[in-house]
């Protein structure tokens, strides 16, 4: 058993989460779409891999991502390559909440049993899944951290969030997370900004793990880390993938970082998945050009 | 139904059980790679190849090099996807599944539960010493990790992997030295279904008689094994029956 799994059970848990069978589809996401701008009915036609562009050249809307469809089991990792631009990281932005779909759906296990669209649903209920369900690393701190404020500060707002009340409670377990995360309690104390670059992702790791959620989502978490800070990172990552049993979506452009945490991949270009099948198989044959260009341009 | 109950994975891809003893039966495969970045380029890798692989026997492949001998391992265990053709596996629990039509998931699935692949070439996992690596397997079907390690320190004495190496890093290793590592993580969960990729390439005799010996008692277990080798004293020692390639196609 995971520490995290034997923390205190007296904390009454969200009626929605579900236990967690390991072929059971944590989350499903059929057809998202998001943009920038009004739209018009020719932005699909005149957008996407064919056409090199996310930018309809009719009405000058940018279709960040369309047609983004995929699901990830309990305990598995899906990752999303591409290059900058290609709407991986809209996809999760608009998964967690930051950013309105245009269309689509998307189902969570924990949430409804899956069959509810929580792009539809309210905004207290949307906030109330991000809460207890999710966990989100972004690419720089300053946007998944508040960096004045203690990195405890950092844990404890979420557990807060999760309606978490008792102090003591909240303190041993973000404690106790954090030191997991190899941070030393000594520094619990500290605010982020006066951490490294590492550290300051590891306390996002933490802080994203605290409420237990069903996805986390990680956002391009090794980007800017020198290779031996990144180590240890990823290592953590793939501890928590072996104990916690959440189903992990990665976006990267490091194909490295993809074939050691991601089973299966999804390639994006222009705003469109092109391609995505098991990892080995998208590394050793690639069908698509771009994903051939990809992965001819490195040894992953 | 929510679309969130837990499919078992006879459904999707598999069909309905069948009569035979035949845990693998590939019918038709072909493959081709185009590479788009040498312009459209077509490189036929093998085609129409159909075989049978019988139960708890060793099926060989031989031919040249280049003959798409690695590249019909590949395909079956979904590192390559073929373009045409089946590959029907039968699960333990005697229903069928087609490996080129089966999801993601189901594919993922059958590598942690049924079948093994082991390649000329360990890929290391960065800091990962070779007890570990060797041991994730078993780690991941449930097994403790102390207990794995134990079955695994078995393995690796009797491949004679120096016993300083174990905690070692597998990067670091000699050919053959990575080659028994990859060995032993594969022999080590017993998959009813292993495919070999020159698995005693890099060894020296002593060696790979006692490689030889380990696939016997892998095969008196009930594995199914499907062999390439370039070794064809070797080969046809190991095989209960050999196919032959030849430029992509079965000739024999």
């Amino acid at each position: 058993m995971s520490a995290i799994a034997t923390l205190p059970t007296e904390i009454v848990r969200h009626d929605h989460v579900a236990s967690r069978n390991a072929e059971q589809i944590a989350l499903k996401v059929e057809n998202l779409e998001a943009r920038y701008g009004r739209g018009c009915s020719a932005c699909h036609e005149l957008t996407g891999p064919e056409h090199s562009t996310n930018v309809c050249g009719q009405c000058g809307t940018v279709i960040a991502c369309a047609d983004v469809s995929f699901a990830v089991r309990a305990g598995r990792t899906l990752g999303i390559v591409g290059e900058s631009g290609s709407g991986k990281t809209t996809v999760l932005r608009c998964l967690y909440g930051d950013l309105n779909p245009a269309g689509g759906t998307a189902s969570l296990m924990t949430y409804e049993e899956g069959r509810a669209n929580l792009f539809t649903a309210s905004a207290q209920v949307r906030r109330r899944v991000r809460n207890f369900d999710m966990g989100m690393v972004y690419q720089h701190a300053r946007d998944g951290l508040n960096l004045r404020i203690s990195a405890g500060g950092n844990v404890a707002e979420r557990l807060l969030a999760a309606e978490w009340r008792r102090v003591d409670q909240i303190r041993a377990r973000a404690g106790h997370l954090l030191e997991r995360m190899e941070i030393p309690r000594s520094r619990m104390d500290t605010p982020p900004s006066a951490f490294s670059g590492g550290m300051q992702q590891r306390v996002q790791i933490a802080r994203a793990l605290a409420n237990g959620p069903a996805v986390v989502l990680l956002d391009e978490m090794t980007s800017g880390l020198d290779v031996s800070v990144q180590a240890g990172v990823l290592d953590l990552v793939l501890e928590l993938q072996r104990t916690e049993g959440v189903a992990m979506v990665v976006v990267s452009h490091d194909l490295g970082v993809i074939r050691l945490l991601c089973e299966r991949t999804m390639v994006m270009k222009n705003g469109r998945v092109v391609e995505s099948g098991l990892t080995d198989q998208i590394l050793e044959d690639p069908r698509h050009p771009y994903t051939q260009l990809l992965v001819s341009s490195v040894n992953a | 139904m929510s679309v969130f109950t837990p499919q078992p994975i006879t459904q999707g891809a598999a069909g309905q059980s069948s009569a035979t003893a035949l845990p693998l039966r590939v019918r038709n495969l072909h493959k081709t790679f185009t590479l788009h970045v040498l312009g459209g380029k077509h490189v036929p890798a093998f085609h129409d190849v159909s075989f049978d692989a019988p139960a708890g026997g060793f099926l060989g492949i031989a031919g040249a090099s280049g003959s798409g001998k690695s590249s019909l391992l590949k395909c079956i265990f979904r590192t390559y996807l073929a373009d045409s053709g089946s590959v029907t596996w039968n699960l333990t629990d005697g229903s069928e599944i087609d490996l080129v039509q089966a999801t993601d998931d189901e594919v993922l699935d059958i590598r942690r539960d049924e079948i093994g692949y082991v390649s000329q070439f360990l890929r290391p996992m960065p800091r990962v010493t070779a007890i570990d690596l060797a041991a994730r397997p078993l780690v991941e079907r449930g097994m403790e990790r102390a207990e794995a390690r134990e079955r695994i320190a078995d393995l690796f004495a009797r491949v004679r992997l120096p016993r300083d190496l174990w905690d070692g890093l597998p990067i670091l290793f000699s050919g053959g030295e990575q080659q028994r590592v990859n060995l032993v993580r594969a022999l080590a969960v017993a998959p009813r279904l292993l495919l070999l990729d020159e698995p005693t390439a890099s060894l020296s005799p002593d060696l790979q008689a006692e490689v030889v010996t380990l696939i016997g008692e892998a095969r008196d277990r009930g594995t199914t094994l499907v062999g390439v080798m370039h070794d064809t004293d070797l080969l046809n020692r190991l095989s209960d029956q050999v196919i032959v390639l030849d430029q992509g196609r079965r000739v024999a």
